[in-house]
């Protein structure tokens, strides 16, 4: 229904609300979190970054794509910019449907093609280093990406 | 042609700046604008090469050739599996 880059914590009640209706026996919730440990790395924070008209643009043509792979036109997104800590979420998306096999396929596919098309970007920030995290597969961190902190 | 590009990300962080102009030939391509970026910032390293480019918005393929009027943005590999 809307679709968003906020900067400030995601209200998960107020998106469940935006899309829910009379019609719907099922809403399902998707919340991306910031996790404390990752690649075996203890994360001290992490930092979004996005290019806000044209991920607000991606995360709508999503939408349309769940509208014609299930039926289903209740859905919103969330996403966060700047720092986060450990526990907050980055990402929401609510999708509600009539029935729930609907709502949790939309909702795993929305995911999954967010972090495939929308421009957003993370910085994991270690406590003696940093990272933006999208590069790992294509050179090691000592060439590219890495630095003190400090 | 002078394009102006948005940078994001690693690439704003490695040159400085969140927009670059640059000097091109007429009208030029994505690849021609990503070489061009890549000799004028040697600092964005060699993964410039997996950059998307986006178009008002939009991603596009190497071949599209640039107006002057377009918004042109620089797209680093989206985060990926990371937070779930």
């Amino acid at each position: 229904v809307t679709f968003k880059i906020v900067n400030g914590p995601i209200d998960v009640t107020a998106l469940v609300a935006e899309v829910r209706s009379d019609y719907d026996g099922a809403v399902c919730t998707f919340q991306g979190v910031a996790r404390r440990y990752s690649r075996g790395r203890e994360v001290v924070h992490l930092e979004y970054e996005a290019y806000p008209e044209m991920a607000e643009r991606k995360m709508a043509q999503i939408a349309d794509e769940i509208r014609a792979k299930f039926g289903v036109d209740r859905v919103a997104m969330r996403h966060r910019t700047g720092v986060l800590q450990i526990g907050e979420a980055s990402v929401v998306i609510a999708v509600a449907s009539p029935h729930r096999n609907e709502a949790f396929a939309a909702c795993l596919y929305g995911i999954d093609r967010l972090k495939q098309t929308v421009p957003i970007w993370k910085k994991e920030v270690w406590s003696d280093g940093e990272q933006w995290i999208g590069w790992e597969h294509e050179v090691s961190s000592s060439e590219f990406g890495v630095r003190s902190s400090s | 042609m002078i394009v102006k590009a948005q940078l994001f990300a690693s690439f704003r962080e490695a040159v400085g700046s969140s927009a670059i102009d640059l000097e091109l030939g007429d009208p030029p391509t994505v690849s021609e604008l990503l070489v061009s970026l890549r000799r004028a910032y040697p600092e964005v390293g060699p993964t410039i090469g997996s950059a998307m480019v986006a178009v008002n918005l939009e991603y596009v393929g190497p071949e599209f050739r640039l107006s002057e009027s377009d918004k042109v943005a620089i797209i680093p590999p989206v985060s990926g599996g990371g937070v779930a």
